[in-house]
């Protein structure tokens, strides 16, 4: 009996040698996905513009974003709010349809019609800007848009 | 003599760590939502096609020159009483609506408006049209669509509580989880059918 309570006294502490290791997993798993998407921006980051009646964006696969704004190399593309930036490079409005085919291509027919495009503009951007580009959306009926903007909910 | 175990590292603490970067990681990291104005373009008009002509009375006129300021209507206006001017003018109500696949909607019965009959004669037939200029700053032009979609949104609503008891952005919500329901499909595209968003873009003016 003596014998038995002898081996009672020192409590086995649990091992918790992995628990690092799946922190860890979980810690990489997280720093890789967070830095995977997002094109570089060529532009500097556009100020979106604030409003209330915003609606989410579904679906990411099926949204292309054309960004509007301030160029990051102003002695290359001068500091007017206008240049576009499509997949990497900046571009101009003459080269939407040919992105937007290309954004089509990759994927299934039947998703086409859903495909939104998402207009990421500064503030300071001109109208005339944003309407060259959707008249070329429309040339290849890409009608879907989606005019990016913060919401601001609450106020004003 | 005594027996020494050879003493071990703690290594106690280094979860403690790995949970501090990890959250760290965790609220630093934006899973940026995109939201924002969505808008659904018209279909290009073949080269043959010949504009229907719409009374002066339902065209809400709103332009935006390339100061930002805003004429609407013919007269001044800040973007802060853009909403109800809008609002005013699609519930008007002052006579009948278009006939809609054979059906005549007649009168607006759900309007609250002044029945004028300067303004719209019902909301399916309003037209807000916006034109601005080429040189208009894109926050402005977003900022006017925003209000006008704040004013249908709020006649949306105010039916929806009306007919329903629920705000139409819960009724929408209920519709977007459960897409089989047909007295939801019927009830959503009930009241988008009773004030329909017609916002036309006019070609911009420049220079």
């Amino acid at each position: 009996m003596s014998k038995f309570r002898k081996k009672k006294k020192g409590m086995p502490a649990v091992n918790t040698a992995a628990l690092p290791d799946i922190v860890f997993m979980l810690l990489f798993f997280f720093m890789v996905t967070t830095t995977m998407r997002e094109t570089d921006l060529r532009i500097e980051n556009p100020r979106l513009p604030a409003a209330t009646e915003v609606k989410k964006l579904e679906h990411k696969s099926l949204v292309s974003t054309i960004y509007v704004g301030k160029s990051k190399t102003p002695e290359k593309h001068g500091q007017s709010f206008n240049r576009i930036q499509l997949n990497d490079k900046i571009a101009t409005a003459d080269q939407v349809p040919a992105f937007i085919i290309n954004a089509r291509s990759k994927v299934s027919e039947a998703e086409v019609p859903f495909m939104t495009t998402s207009i990421k503009a500064d503030r300071e951007a001109n109208v005339g800007t944003i309407i060259d580009i959707r008249l070329k959306l429309r040339d290849v009926n890409a009608l879907k848009l989606s005019y990016s903007a913060s919401n601001s909910s609450g106020d004003n | 003599m005594a027996r020494r175990d050879t003493p071990e590292i703690n290594a106690g603490s280094m979860a403690d760590i790995a949970f501090l970067l990890l959250i760290f990681f965790l609220v630093t990291t934006t899973m940026n939502v995109d939201s924002g104005v969505s808008k659904k373009l018209s279909e290009k008009p073949p080269p043959d096609y010949v504009p229907p002509i719409i009374k002066e009375k339902n065209i809400f006129e709103v332009n935006i020159n390339r100061n930002n300021e805003l004429l609407v209507e013919g007269e001044r206006m800040e973007i802060k009483d853009l909403k109800d001017a809008a609002l005013k003018f699609i519930d008007n109500g002052g006579g009948i609506g278009k006939v809609e696949e054979g059906v005549a909607t007649g009168p607006c019965n759900y309007c609250k408006g002044e029945r004028s009959d300067k303004s719209s004669d019902h909301p399916n037939k309003a037209i807000i049209s916006v034109q601005s200029d080429r040189l208009t700053e894109y926050g402005t032009y977003l900022r006017v669509q925003n209000e006008l979609l704040r004013a249908y949104s709020e006649l949306r609503n105010r039916l929806s509580m009306e007919r329903y008891k629920v705000p139409f952005a819960e009724l929408e919500e209920a519709y977007k989880e459960n897409r089989d329901n047909e007295g939801l499909k019927r009830r959503v595209e009930d009241i988008k059918k009773s004030y329909p968003q017609i916002i036309s873009d006019a070609e911009p003016t420049s220079n």
